[in-house]
């Protein structure tokens, strides 16, 4: 866990990005609170896909305290390209994607047996607790453009690919 | 040789060059969608896209242009979490569903149990395995040959 406030580099040695990219690791180097010298692989991949002038762009666009799950999540995805040129970390998005839908169909199924239990039980239906599709909020950096409905339990911000 | 004024792709009109004919960039950024090249390198940036698209056989390089504009865009409106917020937000998805699948098994179980003939659906409630970020892998996709 690293200090977003930490203006300077907690190692003696210069941070991975500064030893990747042979230059002086200096006090408020944006970089240092985030990519520790024990791990090189880190920089590695996101230079390697962003570029590091790339990244530090983004961060001084960050504020500090988001700082720490900007970069985890860049080099998810840097790592993610890194194994897969072509899809990166939409193919897991794709391959996740289709595992809702088919959860979803479960649950419907699920949903439409039990309703059938409940009849043949000569129960009300209305009294027998029967789960809704799941219905959560996009991520919030998508704001609310995104629609819901009952049997649709997710969208995605955009269409994929 | 290189393409005239007039028809340079997307990508050497925002970078104000000259589109030569073997250009790695025009057939993936036409010049009518200038947008798709501009967020592509806004992130990325020109080079590493064309170095990547370089490493790639020339079948896969639509396929992998798509998929960076799509993370692109994800990271322009979340500059925080981009993509990976979306892969977090499914594999939470995921994660409720089976829950709700589990419950609803248990109520059909104490139907089930409370009655004598009843004659029961063949259904099967399959069960996934939440994969974590660190997890995840490539078994959706065919190998590139």
């Amino acid at each position: 866990m690293y200090s977003s406030s930490t203006m300077t580099s907690t190692y003696n040695s210069p941070c991975a990005a500064c030893k990747f990219l042979r230059r002086k690791c200096l006090p408020g180097c944006i970089f240092a609170p985030y990519f520790p010298p024990e791990e090189p692989q880190k920089f590695a991949n996101v230079h390697k896909i962003f570029g590091a002038s790339n990244v530090a762009k983004l961060l001084n666009e960050i504020p500090p305290h988001q700082r720490d799950d900007a970069v985890s999540s860049l080099a998810y995805e840097a790592e993610a390209r890194v194994r897969d040129p072509v899809y990166g970390c939409v193919g897991a998005i794709s391959f996740l994607q289709r595992q809702v839908e088919r959860l979803q169909k479960e649950l419907d199924a699920a949903n439409a047996d039990l309703i059938t239990y409940a009849h043949n039980n000569e129960i009300d239906p209305s009294t027998s607790i029967i789960s809704t599709s799941v219905q959560q909020p996009a991520p919030s950096g998508f704001g609310g453009g995104v629609g819901f409905s009952r049997r649709s339990a997710y969208a995605l911000p955009y269409p994929l690919p | 040789m290189s393409n005239p004024i007039s028809s340079r792709c997307a990508a050497c009109k925002y970078l104000r060059r000259r589109c030569p004919q073997d250009c790695i960039f025009s057939p993936y950024f036409p010049s009518n969608d200038p947008q798709r090249f501009a967020y592509v390198h806004r992130i990325y940036g020109a080079s590493n896209v064309g170095k990547l698209l370089q490493q790639l056989p020339e079948r896969a390089r639509s396929e992998a242009t798509e998929s960076l504009y799509y993370e692109a865009l994800c990271r322009i409106q979340d500059p925080v979490y981009g993509c990976a917020g979306i892969v977090s937000w499914l594999q939470q998805q995921i994660h409720d569903v089976e829950s709700e699948i589990a419950k609803t098994q248990a109520e059909i179980t104490v139907f089930l149990n409370s009655t004598v003939n009843i004659s029961e659906p063949n259904t099967q409630y399959s069960r996934t395995n939440e994969q974590g970020m660190e997890n995840l892998t490539n078994k959706h996709k065919e190998p590139l040959q």
